[in-house]
């Protein structure tokens, strides 16, 4: 009865192609959107995963998330030092200033100040150069999408000529010299991201009383990372959370306080409705179709649950061959544009999400079809 | 020729012993439609003996129930009252599962509309009865192969439905009735949308491939260009079979 199965449902081509076509829309739409999405949200903590060696990062208790910097006192770092349990602390400075460019425009910066004396904090990847080339006067690191986008030379007849080691520019009117490209994980900001010491950095920045951003912390052998944190937060009454808590806390913010999540939403939901309303339609449709087959099947001895083992496999060929042409096409997307400005992740969670979904699409489709074919009477195969 | 007395008074039940093989047997069948106002009653108490090896008309103007008469005697829809035996079974009585495999086994059907699934070719619309009853595909194909080959289609074995004339897709329903041999075969207006020849050479190969001393045709029509091909006409009117008699003049 398989065989007749999948005869009935791929030799109606057209049909055939219109559920298939639903599906793989609905499965693309979910997919792509998600992917989108979670590419945005990971963008969120770039930063945070590039910095994968401390174990602890201590900032003040209201910061919310990576970008929300309130400084604390450099004695802070000292405190943080003095809890038992840490191996190492270092100070991190974070924020944005102005580049002033050759043509003279300004360029706000995402400036990375790194401990003087470890440059731990520093970027992932290295270009050009090297991280110690930090110590040298005046040195800064620049990533790679920054001077070749942003902070790029535009000649006169309008090309881009990248920013290129050797070459200097201006922060907050001190002379800077680039000693290095790096490569850093995208962030959610796009402004380009400049490395180079704590001391610089602070000297870069407008005079404050408080500069320092976050204190990163390595926990000694032994001593456990969460009994740290709470002994941190004890000792110095600053926050005090681990690399994932950290990164959870960036997400929570974006997704409650922005509308990023309503607006993907949307379109995840939209892909569900129309997959639906396109393959569930049409499947409904190929089963009325074939309605009078189906009675023909019964009257001649097809039991009714062999009809439903049909219908199941139909609907099953069709989710399982749309959700693979969808999910393939979002993957395709999503290779097309690796090295674009454009978010995207596809972790198995959305391949399980756009999978379910598609369940969803066929079961509901199915079920309609089975209620019919349930009620079906086999002599509708004597009305003409 | 009115035949009215095998008709009023039948033989007790199907074949037994030296009692004469009774294919169908129908007692004050009563079937009715809808409810209250809406409530039509279709059968009427229809009394009807069909004896082995028989092929029998069911003649009679539209709506007087004779497309519900053979799906109450082929097992697709319950009669409200009255008792009907296919070779002495009641299909009515068996559980729903039973009744379905009894179904398949025991009964062939060919439709006016002929009801071949159009994206199945010839030889795997065919195969339909067997596959049901759960042969194996190439054996199922190769059996659908052997009964085209008894209606003149062998050759278009490979062909779809919409690949095929009229007169050549009623073929093919009816190696599709007849390749499970089963032991009764309903047919539902077979021939009436073909033309002369086709029609007469459906009657011609059901006669030849549809009866045998333990099987029988009953078939629904208004063409009296067949009736010829009958044993027995029986004239239903209003729910009820108001004569049988025999045909004009015998077939070959």
């Amino acid at each position: 009865m398989n065989f007749i199965a999948l005869k009935m449902l791929i030799g109606d081509r057209a049909r055939y192609l219109g559920i298939v076509l639903g599906l793989t829309f609905a499965s693309l739409l979910i997919t792509q959107q998600s992917s989108i999405f979670t590419g945005l949200m990971t963008r969120t903590f770039g930063f945070i995963t590039d910095l994968a060696l401390p174990d602890i990062w201590v900032m003040d208790p209201k910061v919310q998330f990576i970008d929300d910097i309130k400084p604390m006192s450099d004695t802070q770092l000292l405190r943080v030092r003095g809890v038992e349990g840490v191996d190492w602390a270092v100070p991190l400075y974070k924020g944005l200033l102005k580049a002033r460019l050759e043509n003279g425009n300004f360029q706000t910066c995402n400036v990375i100040g790194l401990d003087d004396a470890t440059l731990i904090g520093g970027p992932p990847e290295m270009v050009e150069g090297e991280i110690a080339d930090l110590r040298r006067a005046e040195a800064v690191i620049v990533d790679d999408v920054g001077a070749a986008g942003k902070l790029a030379r535009v000649l006169p007849d309008g090309r881009r000529v990248p920013l290129a080691v050797g070459d200097s520019l201006e922060l907050n009117d001190h002379r800077a010299t680039v000693v290095g490209i790096c490569r850093v994980s995208r962030t959610f900001q796009s402004q380009p991201v400049v490395y180079t010491t704590y001391s610089r950095a602070t000297t870069f920045a407008p005079r404050e009383r408080k500069l320092l951003s976050f204190v990163l912390v390595k926990a000694r052998e032994g001593a456990g990372i969460a009994d740290l944190c709470l002994r941190l937060r004890a000792a110095t009454g600053l926050a005090a959370v681990t690399r994932a808590e950290f990164r959870e806390m960036t997400v929570r913010y974006f997704m409650k306080y922005t509308g990023i999540p309503i607006n993907f939403g949307i379109a995840v939901v939209l892909g569900f409705i129309v997959g639906t309303a396109i393959a569930g339609q049409t499947f409904y449709n190929f089963t009325l179709d074939n309605l009078r087959h189906f009675g023909a099947l019964k009257a001649m001895g097809t039991p009714t649950r062999a009809l439903l083992r049909m219908i199941i496999l139909q609907s099953s060929v069709v989710g399982f061959i749309g959700y693979g042409l969808g999910v393939g096409i979002a993957a395709l997307f999503g290779q097309l544009t690796r090295n674009t400005e454009l978010a995207f992740r596809m972790p198995w969670q959305i391949l399980a999400l756009s999978g379910g979904a598609v369940i969803v699409i066929c079961v509901a489709s199915a079920l309609f079809s089975i209620a019919k074919v349930i009620r079906l009477e086999p002599a509708i195969v004597f009305k003409n | 020729m009115s035949d009215s007395k095998a008709f009023s008074a039948p033989a007790a039940g199907a074949s037994n012993g030296d009692e004469p093989c009774l294919a169908i047997r129908c007692r004050s069948v009563t079937k009715a439609y809808g409810t209250g106002y809406a409530r039509v009653t279709a059968l009427r108490g229809v009394d009807l003996d069909v004896k082995c090896g028989e092929l029998l008309l069911l003649v009679g103007p539209s709506g007087c129930g004779k497309t519900t008469l053979i799906s109450v005697i082929a097992g697709i829809l319950d009669r409200d009252g009255g008792e009907c035996r296919v070779f002495g079974s009641d299909f009515q009585e068996l559980p729903a599962g039973e009744r379905t495999r009894a179904r398949g086994r025991q009964v062939g059907f060919v439709f006016q509309a002929f009801n071949l699934l159009p994206t199945l070719n010839a030889a795997e619309n065919v195969a339909v009865p067997l596959l049901i009853a759960g042969v194996a595909r190439r054996q199922a194909l190769a059996r659908a192969r052997d009964a085209l080959a008894q209606v003149g289609l062998a050759e278009r074995a490979s062909a779809l439905p919409a690949q095929l004339s009229g007169g050549q897709q009623q073929r093919v329903a009816i190696a599709r009735s007849l390749v499970h041999e089963p032991r009764l075969i309903v047919c539902d207006e077979p021939t009436s949308s073909l033309d002369h020849a086709n029609g007469e050479k459906v009657m011609e190969i059901m006669r030849a491939h549809a009866l045998g001393p333990e099987r029988a045709l009953v078939i629904v029509t208004h063409d009296a260009r067949i009736f010829h091909y009958a044993d027995r006409i029986a004239e239903m009117d209003d729910g009820r079979i108001t004569n049988v008699k025999n045909p004009p003049a015998a077939a070959g």
